[in-house]
C-alpha cells in the first residue's frame, strides 16, 4: 500500500513551500497564507503518524484537532490586525509596516 | 418486486453488469454512478415544478392567478422561461475575471446538488451513507458561500462586490446556530448520520423532543437558502440584485436553479432531521410508501416556505445581524445545554424521555418570551424616556 | 501500483502544484482559491489515512471559514481591484535557498528510520462510529486531554473578543451615537 514516507515527504514537502511563502512573500496576507500551508503539513504528519504507529491510541486525531482551533484563532486574529494595519497605514506590504510610530 | 422495488432494480441492473463480464466491486461502482447521475438529474428536473409551485402558492395568497397561459394550468410557463433563457447571449463584463466568473455558477449548484447525497429517500435508498453526514452538510454548504464570494469579485463590478460581501456575510453567521441547531439531532440519536437519525425517530419524531431546535434550524436553514424574510440577497430594490448582477443567460439561469433547489433541499434536511424522514405507517413491508410519505412531508413543509415568503416583510441587513446574534445564538446555545441535561438527568432518573424532553424544551420557550418581554419593556422604556409618547413635537 | 497509491499519487501532485501556485500567483485572489484547492487536497489525504471525521472538520474550518476570511481580507484591504507591483520580496532568493535545505534536511532524517519506509499500515483496531466517540471522550476525560480542550476554547474565546475589538472602525471622538 502507501508507506509513511510517502506521506511524511509530501508533509515536508508542503512545509518548505509554506516557508518560502511566509519569508519570501511581500503582502501580509499572502504570508499569512504561508502559515496555514505550514500548519496544514503538521497535521498531515500527526495524521500519518497516528495512523500507522500508534492507530489504537486516539491522540494524533486529539492532538490534530487542537491544531484546527489554534490555526483558526490564529487566521482570525492575524486577519483583522491586517485589516486595522490598513485602515491605519493604506498599506499591508510587509515592507513598508516598518515604523512603531509615524 | 412489490414490497422493495430499488433493491429489485439494483439487483437486476448488478447481475446485467455482472453479465457483461465485470467484476462485482466494478459493478458496483458502476451502478453508484448511474444511481448519483440519475439523482441530480431527478433533483434539477424536480426545479421544474417547483419554480410553477412557487409561483402559483405565492400568486393565490397574493390575491392573483399566476402564470396560466402555457400549457395546462401554466405548467409548463418554467419551461418556457428556461428555453428564453437558453437562448440570451451571455456578456462577459470587460475586464472580468474569466475562469473565476465562469466557474462561479456552476460550483453554485454543485454546493446545493450534492447536499441530496446524504439524504435518505426511503428505506433503502440514499445516496451514501458517511456516518458524517452532518457535517457533510455544513461543508457543501461553506462551498456555496464561496462561490457566491467568486461570482461578486469576478464581475468587476463594485456593486456586486458589495453584494456578495452581504450576502456572505448573513451567510456564515447563521451557520452559527444551524450548527448548534445540528447539535440537538446529533445527541439525540446518538450519531451524526442522516440514516442513524431517521431510524431513531421510530419512537417519536424529534419535532416532539425537540421543537426549539427544530424551529432554530428551520429558520437558520431558510436565511442559508436565502428565502423570505431574509432574502435581502436576491431582492430586485436591494443594491441592484446584488452578487449575480452581471450574469445573463444561463450563467445567471444556473444561480436561479441553485436558489431556488436550496429552499427545498433545506426543507427536505428538516424533514429528514426532525419529522421522521421516510417513517410512516407500513413502511417497513412497503419500501416505496417511505418515498411518497418522504415527499408529502416536504412538499408540506415547503408550502410553509413559500406561506412565509408571501407573508413576511424582508429585513434589513442590520436587522438580519442583530436577530442572528442576539437572539439566535444565545438561544441555539441555551437549546443545545438544556437538551443535554434534560436527556441525561431523564435517563438517570428513570423518566419518560419524550416528556422530560417536551417539558424542558417548554420552560425554556416560556423563559425566552419572559426575556423578550423584558427587553421590549425596556426598549420602551429608553425611548420613551427621550421622547415621551404624549408630549408635543420639539419645535423646528 | 495499486488503486490507493495512484489515489495517493494524484491527490500528493494536486497538493503540492496548488501550494506552488498559492506561494507564487502574482494575483492574490487566485492564491487564496489555489490554497482552498490545497486544502479540499488535504482532506482527501485524511481520508486516505482512515481519519473521515478529520477529513469533514477540515473542510469545514479551513475551506468553510479561513479560506472565506482570507478571501474577504483580500478584497477589503486594497484601493483598486488589480494587484500592484511584485509579489515576492527582495530577498526572495534566501527563502527560497532556506526552503530548500529544510526540505533537504528532513529527507534526510527521514532516511535514518528504515521502518517507516515499508508499506503496510497496522490493522484498524475500532470501526469509524467507535473512534469518533473515543475522540469525543478523549477530549473531556480528566485522564486524557481535557486540559488541551479547556485551553484550546479559552483560546478561542480570546481570539473572538480581540479580532472583534481590533476590527471595529475607530470610534468618533465627538458626542454620543444615539439613545444608547
Amino acid at each position: 500500500m502507501i508507506p509513511l514516507s510517502w506521506y511524511l515527504i509530501l508533509a515536508a514537502a508542503l512545509f518548505c513551500i509554506g516557508l518560502y511563502g511566509v519569508l519570501g512573500r511581500r503582502n501580509a496576507v499572502a504570508i499569512l497564507m504561508g502559515i496555514e500551508l505550514m500548519l496544514n503539513a503538521v497535521n498531515i504528519n500527526l495524521v500519518a503518524f497516528w495512523r500507522y504507529l500508534t492507530p489504537a491510541l486516539i491522540a494524533g486525531q486529539a492532538f490534530a484537532i487542537i491544531v484546527f482551533a489554534v490555526a483558526a484563532s490564529e487566521a482570525a486574529v492575524g486577519l483583522a490586525l491586517i485589516i486595522s494595519i490598513y485602515r491605519q497605514r493604506s498599506t499591508v506590504i510587509a515592507e513598508e509596516i516598518d515604523l512603531m510610530k509615524w | 418486486m412489490i414490497t422493495d422495488p430499488f433493491t429489485f432494480v439494483g439487483d437486476l441492473l448488478r447481475e446485467f453488469l455482472i453479465g457483461l463480464g465485470l467484476t462485482p466491486p466494478q459493478a458496483s461502482g458502476v451502478i453508484a454512478f448511474l444511481g448519483a447521475g440519475a439523482l441530480a438529474t431527478a433533483v434539477l428536473l424536480l426545479c421544474f415544478l417547483l419554480i410553477w409551485a412557487e409561483r402559483k402558492i405565492l400568486a393565490r395568497i397574493q390575491d392573483r392567478i399566476g402564470p396560466n397561459r402555457v400549457g395546462p394550468f401554466g405548467l409548463l410557463q418554467t419551461v418556457a422561461d428556461f428555453a428564453k433563457l437558453l437562448t440570451k447571449e451571455v456578456v462577459v463584463p470587460s475586464g472580468a475575471d474569466k475562469l473565476l466568473y465562469y466557474l462561479a455558477p456552476p460550483l453554485a449548484v454543485m454546493a446545493v446538488v450534492g447536499l441530496w447525497a446524504v439524504i435518505p429517500l426511503a428505506p433503502n435508498l440514499v445516496g451514501t451513507d458517511v456516518n458524517v453526514a452532518l457535517i457533510y452538510l455544513i461543508s457543501i454548504g461553506a462551498i456555496g458561500t464561496l462561490a457566491i464570494m467568486l461570482a461578486g469579485w469576478s464581475s468587476n463590478n463594485k456593486y456586486a462586490l458589495l453584494g456578495a460581501f452581504r450576502s456572505v456575510a448573513m451567510l456564515i453567521s447563521y451557520e452559527v446556530p444551524m450548527v448548534l441547531a445540528l447539535l440537538v439531532p446529533t445527541m439525540l440519536a446518538g450519531s451524526m448520520g442522516t440514516v442513524a437519525i431517521v431510524e431513531a425517530q421510530r419512537q417519536m419524531w424529534f419535532v416532539v423532543l425537540a421543537p426549539l431546535a427544530a424551529i432554530l434550524f428551520f429558520t437558520s436553514s431558510m436565511a442559508e437558502a436565502g428565502k423570505a424574510p431574509f432574502d435581502l440577497l436576491e431582492a430586485e430594490s436591494e443594491i441592484v440584485a446584488g452578487y449575480n448582477i452581471e450574469y445573463s443567460s444561463m450563467a445567471f439561469g444556473m444561480f436561479f436553479v441553485g436558489d431556488f433547489l436550496h429552499g427545498f433541499t433545506l426543507s427536505a434536511l428538516t424533514v429528514t432531521l426532525f419529522f421522521g424522514g421516510w417513517l410512516g405507517p407500513y413502511v417497513d413491508q412497503y419500501s416505496w410508501l417511505g418515498l411518497i410519505y418522504f415527499l408529502a412531508k416536504t412538499a408540506v413543509v415547503y408550502f410553509v416556505v413559500i406561506w412565509i415568503r408571501g407573508s413576511l416583510p424582508r429585513l434589513r441587513i442590520d436587522q438580519v445581524n442583530s436577530f442572528n446574534w442576539k437572539f439566535l445564538v444565545p438561544l441555539a446555545l441555551s437549546v443545545v445545554v438544556v437538551t443535554a441535561v434534560a436527556d441525561k438527568s431523564a435517563a438517570a432518573l428513570g423518566w419518560d424521555r419524550t416528556l422530560a424532553l417536551f417539558v424542558a424544551n417548554g420552560l425554556l420557550l416560556l423563559g425566552t418570551v419572559i426575556a423578550l418581554q423584558l427587553y421590549a419593556r425596556s426598549q420602551r422604556r429608553r425611548f420613551e424616556r427621550s421622547r415621551p409618547a404624549a408630549a408635543p413635537a420639539p419645535a423646528r | 501500483m495499486t488503486l490507493l497509491q495512484g489515489v495517493f499519487v494524484v491527490t500528493a501532485l494536486a497538493a503540492v502544484i496548488s501550494a506552488v501556485m498559492v506561494v507564487a500567483s502574482p494575483r492574490l485572489v487566485h492564491a487564496a482559491l489555489w490554497l482552498v484547492v490545497t486544502l479540499g487536497a488535504v482532506a482527501v489525504l485524511f481520508i486516505l489515512l482512515d481519519a473521515g471525521f478529520l477529513a469533514m472538520v477540515q473542510v469545514v474550518i479551513y475551506i468553510g471559514a479561513i479560506a472565506i476570511l482570507i478571501i474577504f481580507t483580500v478584497m477589503l484591504t486594497r484601493r483598486v481591484m488589480a494587484d500592484s507591483g511584485p509579489q515576492a520580496n527582495r530577498a526572495w532568493w534566501l527563502a527560497v535557498f532556506i526552503g530548500i535545505v529544510m526540505f533537504a534536511a528532513l529527507l534526510a532524517l527521514l532516511a535514518q528510520m528504515p521502518t517507516w519506509w515499508q508499506a503496510t499500515p497496522p490493522p484498524l483496531a475500532a470501526s469509524a462510529d467507535f473512534m469518533i466517540e473515543d475522540l469525543g471522550k478523549s477530549l473531556v476525560d480528566l485522564d486524557r486531554y481535557v486540559v488541551p480542550f479547556e485551553v484550546a476554547s479559552v483560546l478561542l474565546l480570546a481570539a473572538l473578543i480581540g479580532s472583534i475589538v481590533l476590527a471595529r472602525p475607530p470610534a468618533e471622538t465627538t458626542g454620543k451615537t444615539g439613545p444608547e
